[in-house]
């Protein structure tokens, strides 16, 4: 099983080969046959990974440019399969969301070998090398294929993150040059006891950090993401909510959280009120919108805002008792995986509405209940599963995160709530706006679920069921990594 | 091995002038495609050359110390490497040259065997008689076969290089002087004058008038305008080759004659070519953010590069002089094969580079093979990783970090700003979203999408080539680093003073 992940992150590649010179109409077919590829991979990476061990598995290892400590090194822990099977899950989704030519195949496959990449690769130079290379297929992605203001959105989507990129590569590379390697594992331990110091630690920290919050996003960095989201075509919106806006959270676990605790913890205070602001602010901005495509992105800036919320109550606060430590960081990491399934079902539903009725205006739609009975059950489920109701997979992730942050930080975790409490007015708004009220006379000729449609809600569905009733499946990919992480904290 | 590279193309070079038409261009692309499997044998030939061996050397004008004398080390192999393959994908891409082609490859010919010749001399008089060599087809290249203002161009072109060829002649001068004294014979020799120890006083001026001599070719900042002005004027294998090769052979004369010769001066003066290498970064690229005309963005976006090449020099240590060398080999592959889509594959077919217009064509539809290019080369010119910018800019950024640590924020505003106008190039000459109703209000436009002859066979064996290449590079940079590493470790500046 050793050249397994090598296999995951090559075949996307080679698929969009494939993809870019199949017919236009075969195109996805392929995309969706390497799909079930990667599908299998991860499988046998899922069902032969020891849940019990907490360092990483299936390590492959070669020199790359040794001149520069760079290693072509990969591997997965438990909160790298984690992401690796999200990815796994996503992509098929988001293909079968939308029509796809075979340049949108081959730009979403390059994406999607990026993607594993990131989540797998263990040296420096070969993480960024992956991270930046979703960039340029996300901003074609956008800019091609995107909606009415497709070009300030994907230039503004590449600017922020290009930016970012490069202030998180300089200090990368002060790091570098002061403690002489790229490698995560060596790089954490040497975090514990400080790895850089004075104005240069800052620097660094600096420059990491704003790479990092552009990504996720987070509160002030975030305003990218409204546009770059409504913008994007249906199937990019999925996987920029579903895969993408991770790579941020799984940065800030990754390097920031162990490379600095000492700054994190100054800091904490600061840190912790910007993710209660995205938290709020987020999900009042939501609040505030029309279009159903923006208002789910402002809705993925609050979800993130949780993840967020937890790893600095983690990190920040001087006194922390490792169960709550263990609970927080069990909850980001739930957090990361169900946030990930849900927003990309509800851009999946926001895209059969759009095609539907070719707008997306909260206004633009009435009734739909007497319509579309199907369409709208299956839609309420997955806006529930985002509002956190128990019994589905949105609620485990946000409890756990709020129990253990609220005995970590209690006076943010307070302040947070009030995002609840507002995410739950949002989506009753835009149900009763959608789905009661008499039926809109543009929608009297809706159809509603297709076959194909059936096909890909049901399973999807079934997952966030099983998520919700059943999630030790989940925490046991994980669980040895949390303690892990957690004695690292504590 | 390596030396037959120079014979061969000069052969072909003068061959080809008896030669009849039809015959032109396949003759200087197998001169040419010679010249790369040549250099590609020896750069790969064990084992590393880590000193400047000694490949030739025939006496020539004896009493005067002159020979003619080749030898080569990785940096040397690594720089012919990208002339041959640079000269192919020029030949390929001035494929259907019309007029006077024979006359059009002579020159075309005659800049590649003289680059071959500096980047393989060994005796000091032989490489400026060589340097000087690659101005004047340089001028003939422009000035007839060139587009937009190109008298202008190609004589500014050429009086900057001369300029710059006089400050390097004095500086040979007084080399030959100084080291001369008593014995004559081993004046011109780099090797010998490798070792040879110049008085501070002596380097404190003569390394600042040679490495400016050098550096105006490398198109530093202040004295970087002909560099846009040149570019844009020169038809498309000879921006490729001016942006590709002439341009590193600056660079090229900066590392192995002025830091060579002078490391004493050279550590007295770093400072101020960091700070000048920096000023062209930042600067260049926010005057390309204001260009108009594709190919004044893609001549902006040279000055800006070697800029890096300039900061990595100044480093003074093993990784950013490396850097920089593997900057001149990114940056050469990089920039010809912006120019081969800009030049020929658009301008030829659109008669126009002006982005406003270009952007009313929806290009990307129209050409996508053409896009495809484009967008590799952007990424690679933005250093994405995976391609040889990144690998180039980050070795260089870390000598940087260890010897300037100021510079490294500056040079992160510039990569930002690099990225900034290269996407606004791509967007609007590729992605912009334009009808053939639109086109029809542009008055310089005669012809519509559509109408567009399909790339050919030889556009797309060119931009492949280059494309490999980079990404081959970016993705293996042990490759070359292997080569020059060695030899930059065994040069003389690192043994004294870094």
């Amino acid at each position: 099983m050793a050249g397994l992940i090598s296999a995951l992150i090559f075949l996307p590649l080679a698929g969009a080969l494939f993809a870019g010179v199949a017919r236009e109409k075969h195109a996805r077919g392929v995309a969706l046959g390497f799909n079930a590829l990667t599908a299998i991979g991860a499988f046998l990476l899922w069902r032969n990974f020891d849940t019990t061990a907490a360092g990483l598995q299936f390590v492959e290892r070669h020199a790359w440019i040794p001149a520069i400590g760079a290693e072509y090194l990969v591997g997965v822990d438990g909160l790298s399969l984690l992401l690796v099977l999200l990815t796994s899950l996503i992509f098929p989704f988001a293909f079968f969301a939308q029509r796809a030519g075979r340049g949108f195949c081959a730009l979403m496959l390059l994406t999607q070998a990026a993607l594993y990449g990131t989540f797998t690769a263990q040296n420096f130079l070969l993480w960024f090398l992956f991270y930046e290379m979703s960039l340029i297929p996300a901003f074609l992605l956008i800019k091609i294929w995107g909606g009415e203001n497709r070009d300030r959105a994907a230039t503004k989507f590449f600017v922020y993150t290009f930016l970012g990129s490069v202030a998180m590569l300089l200090s990368f590379l002060g790091i570098y040059f002061a403690k002489g390697t790229f490698d995560f594992a060596a790089l954490a331990g040497l975090g514990k006891t400080g790895l850089l110091t004075g104005k240069v630690a800052w620097l660094a920290f600096g420059g990491i950090f704003l790479g990092l919050a552009v990504k996720v996003p987070l509160f002030p960095f975030h305003t990218w993401l409204p546009d770059a989201y409504e913008n994007a075509p249906i199937g990019v919106s999925m996987v920029l909510t579903g895969v993408l806006s991770k790579m941020g959270v799984y940065g800030f676990v990754r390097l920031l959280l162990p490379l600095f605790p000492h700054e994190i913890q100054v800091l904490g205070p600061w840190l912790l009120a910007l993710a209660v602001c995205s938290i709020v602010f987020a999900s009042l901005a939501a609040w505030a919108q029309t279009d159903l495509k923006r208002m789910i992105g402002y809705l993925s800036i609050n979800h993130l805002g949780y993840c967020m919320l937890g790893l600095f109550a983690v990190t920040a606060p001087a006194s922390r008792p490792l169960p709550e430590i263990q609970a927080a960081l069990s909850g980001v990491f739930m957090q990361i995986f169900n946030h990930g399934i849900t927003a990309a079902a509800l851009f999946y539903y926001a895209g059969l509405l759009e095609q539907r009725r070719g707008l997306r205006g909260l206004n633009d739609f009435g009734g739909l209940m007497q319509r579309t009975p199907l369409l709208c059950g299956w839609m309420i489920v997955a806006m529930f599963s985002s509002l956190g109701l128990p019994g589905l997979n949105g609620f485990i992730g946000e409890f756990l995160i709020f129990k253990g942050s609220f005995a970590l930080a209690p006076w943010p975790t307070t302040v947070a709530t009030l995002g609840l409490l507002v995410t739950a007015i949002v989506f009753l708004r835009a149900m009763q706006s959608l789905f009661s009220g008499p039926l809109a006379a543009s929608c009297k000729t809706f159809p509603d679920l297709q076959r194909s449609e059936k096909w890909v809600v049901v399973p999807v569905t079934l997952l966030m069921f099983a998520l919700g009733i059943a999630p030790q499946f989940a925490f046991r990919i994980f669980n040895a990594t949390v303690m892990q992480m957690a004695r690292l904290f504590a | 091995m390596i030396a037959w590279t120079i014979y061969i193309t000069f052969a072909g070079a003068f061959g080809l002038l008896f030669m009849p038409r039809f015959f032109t261009r396949w003759i200087a692309l197998a001169t040419a495609l010679a010249g790369f499997v040549l250099s590609l044998l020896a750069f790969f030939e064990a084992p590393g050359a880590k000193t400047f061996a000694t490949i030739v050397r025939l006496p020539w004008v004896p009493a005067l110390g002159m020979q003619f004398h080749l030898a080569a080390d990785g940096i040397s192999l690594t720089l012919a490497l990208v002339t041959g393959l640079t000269a192919v994908s020029a030949v390929l891409f001035s494929w259907d040259v019309e007029r006077r082609p024979n006359e059009f490859f002579f020159w075309l010919l005659l800049v590649i065997g003289g680059s071959y010749g500096v980047f393989l001399s060994a005796d000091l008089f032989l490489l400026f008689v060589f340097y000087e060599l690659v101005i004047v087809p340089k001028y003939f290249l422009i000035a007839i076969w060139g587009s937009t203002n190109k008298e202008y161009g190609a004589m500014k072109l050429t009086l900057y290089s001369f300029f710059g060829g006089a400050l390097v002649f004095l500086g040979i001068v007084a080399t030959y002087v100084t080291a001369g004294k008593g014995n004559v014979v081993f004046a011109l020799d780099l090797q010998r004058l490798a070792h040879y120890q110049f008085s501070p006083d002596f380097q404190a001026w003569a390394f600042p008038v040679m490495f400016l001599g050098f550096a105006i070719l490398a198109g530093i900042w202040p004295l970087h305008t002909w560099a846009p002005t040149g570019h844009v004027a020169a038809p498309t294998a000879g921006s490729m080759l001016l942006a590709g090769i002439v341009m590193k052979l600056g660079a090229y004369g900066a590392l192995r004659v002025a830091m060579n010769l002078f490391p004493d001066g050279f550590l007295m003066w770093r400072g101020w070519i960091a700070v000048l290498g920096v000023i062209g970064i930042v600067y260049a690229a926010a005057v390309a953010l204001r260009q108009r005309d594709l190919k004044f963005v893609i001549g902006y976006s040279s000055v800006s590069h070697m800029g890096f090449v300039l900061l990595g020099l100044a480093t003074a240590n093993v990784l950013g002089v490396s850097g920089a060398v593997l900057q001149m080999f990114s940056h050469g592959v990089i920039a010809a094969l912006l120019f081969a889509v800009a030049g020929r594959m658009i301008y030829q077919r659109t008669h126009t580079r002006d982005l406003d217009a270009l952007s009313a064509m929806g290009l990307g539809h129209a050409l996508p093979f053409a896009a495809f290019c484009f967008v590799v080369a952007s990424a690679a010119s933005m250093g994405i990783p995976g391609f040889s910018g990144f690998a180039a800019e980050i070795t260089i950024l870390l000598g940087v970090w260890k010897a300037y640590p100021w510079a490294v924020l500056v040079a992160g505003t510039g990569m930002v700003l690099v990225a900034a106008f290269t996407l606004r190039a791509l967007k609007r000459t590729f992605f912009a979203d334009g009808t053939a109703a639109d086109v029809r209000n542009v008055k310089s436009v005669t012809t519509l999408p559509g109408e567009f002859d399909p790339i050919s066979v030889a556009e797309k064996l060119g931009a492949g080539l280059l494309i490999f290449a980079t990404l081959a590079v970016g993705l293996y940079p042990k490759l070359l680093l292997d080569r020059i590493i060695p030899a930059i470790e065994a040069l003389r500046v690192f043994k004294a003073g870094g």
